[in-house]
């Protein structure tokens, strides 16, 4: 049987179409006009955000002005993808990006070149930092050393190497809306930000579909631990019945209300999240008290 | 070809009862070097959380308790554990424990991080009894110690 011309001349335009539609959509040239960042308040939202704990070379420890030199390892079952240099080195990291390039990385997974990133980057979450936080983390980042090293490249299986498809992976699995809406507190609102947005706490302790996307219908559920063995704990209010105030306290010293310890990749967490004012780690415990219940 | 049938069942059949053995049966004496290092967590956290609730102003501040919570971790922290941690007793290797294969890949570095804990538990031991502030400054620096090991030594979950 002979295939149809017009067939062909559909699927070479759907093909087009969908290419056009999933392109990477990096923030316009004026996103930022107008907002002037302030490095003080950057650097709480480099803590919220979590940067350091992914972008710092492997064992190294905490510091005063971290150096974001990348070359932390990231195993996952789309391949091993590793933590650029984002450090103010014009050559090997982002020191010679405009402002906009940053944030279009940070807020839309789009590289300098144009090009879309890998969501191991949470821009699934940090899409909803606003253009003030963005703006202070970028005049933050610009205050931290430069770091000659290379990045690494990814270490990828295909098809996941054809960056193309992550355009439809974000259409699929990003969306501009909130998981947990509603007539909301201004202090459940601050959590939800913190939470949701720039702590990207969905990332680690939401469960995700074949293609990683994460199942917005199990927020916070408890999922398979991303690095490895073992599971990251189900959060939801009627699982994890800790006080406020028990959050608050495990969130400051990493301390659970019977004196178990934190481990893991929430060690990192617990070091941003302590930097972060009291209220702010408050208002993360009254938005977790909101999160529907799933067992 | 009846012959053949009989070897393949036979070699299917005990790979399975290789694989059920595997699963449900652990060393014994891996099983009670688990149970063992657990119990001495468990020694840890009871004394830990005397100190932590005074710490946290959840329980009033009573200088012999703390004293003598803070002697306890001391001492255990200076207790050899050379024979809790056998080759093969990892959580990659048995059922029943989040050790992880780091431990003994990486060792000694686990041995740097217990002597962090034991410098910080002596250094709380000697001043707990003075008072609630002098405890609380150093009961940081054990929580510290604590959460380091379990950064890079026991699984999630």
């Amino acid at each position: 049987m002979r295939f149809p011309r017009w067939a062909v001349f559909l699927i070479v335009v759907g093909g087009f179409a969908g290419l056009w539609i999933t392109r990477p959509q990096p923030l316009p040239d004026v996103a930022l006009s107008g907002v002037t960042g302030d490095a003080n308040a950057g650097r709480l939202v480099f803590a919220a955000a979590g940067c350091a704990s992914c972008h710092t070379a492997p064992d190294s420890s905490a510091v005063e002005l971290p150096v974001l030199a990348g070359g932390k390892r990231f195993a996952t079952t789309f391949g091993t993808f590793v933590a650029p240099n984002i450090s103010t080195d014009a050559d090997y990291g982002i020191g010679s990006w405009t402002d906009v390039q940053i944030a279009s990385a940070v807020t839309r997974g789009v590289g300098a070149d144009g090009e879309h990133l890998y969501p191991t980057f949470p821009y699934a979450a940090y899409e909803k930092v606003t253009m003030q936080d963005s703006a202070d983390l970028i005049a933050y980042l610009r205050t931290l050393p430069a770091d000659p090293s290379p990045s690494q490249a990814n270490e990828i299986a295909f098809p996941f190497n054809f960056r193309f498809l992550l355009g439809g992976w974000k259409l699929l699995f990003t969306s501009p809306n909130w998981v947990i809406s509603g007539d909301l507190s201004a202090e459940q609102i601050r959590g939800r930000y913190l939470a949701e947005a720039l702590g990207h706490c969905g990332e680690c302790h939401t469960p995700r579909n074949a293609l990683g996307g994460l199942r917005r219908d199990r927020w916070l559920a408890g999922a398979p631990n991303p690095l490895g063995k073992g599971k990251i704990p189900n959060i939801t209010p009627g699982v994890l019945t800790w006080s406020e105030a028990d959050i608050v306290t495990y969130l400051t010293s990493g301390f659970t209300p019977d004196f178990d310890t934190a481990g893991g990749q929430m060690i990192e967490v617990i070091a941003n999240t302590s930097q972060l004012p009291e209220a702010d780690r408050a208002a993360i415990a009254a938005y977790l008290k909101i999160v529907p219940t799933i067992e | 070809m009846n012959y053949l049938m009989k070897i393949a069942a036979g070699a299917v059949l005990s790979v399975m009862a290789g694989t059920v053995l595997a699963e449900s049966h652990i060393d014994p004496a891996i099983a009670g070097a688990i149970k063992a290092r657990q119990a001495h967590m468990s020694l840890n956290n009871f004394n830990l959380a005397v100190l932590g609730n005074m710490a946290q102003d959840k329980t009033p501040y009573d200088a012999e308790a703390a004293m003598a919570a803070a002697n306890n971790l001391a001492a255990l922290t200076e207790l050899s554990q050379a024979g809790y941690w056998p080759q093969g007793s990892d959580a990659a290797s048995v059922e029943g424990t989040r050790a992880l294969p780091a431990i003994w890949e990486t060792y000694p570095a686990i041995i740097e991080k217990a002597t962090a804990l034991s410098d910080a538990a002596a250094a709380l031991a000697a001043v707990a009894g003075n008072d609630l502030d002098s405890l609380k400054a150093a009961f940081g620096p054990v929580g510290a110690a604590c959460g380091d090991c379990h950064k890079t030594f026991r699984q999630p979950g």
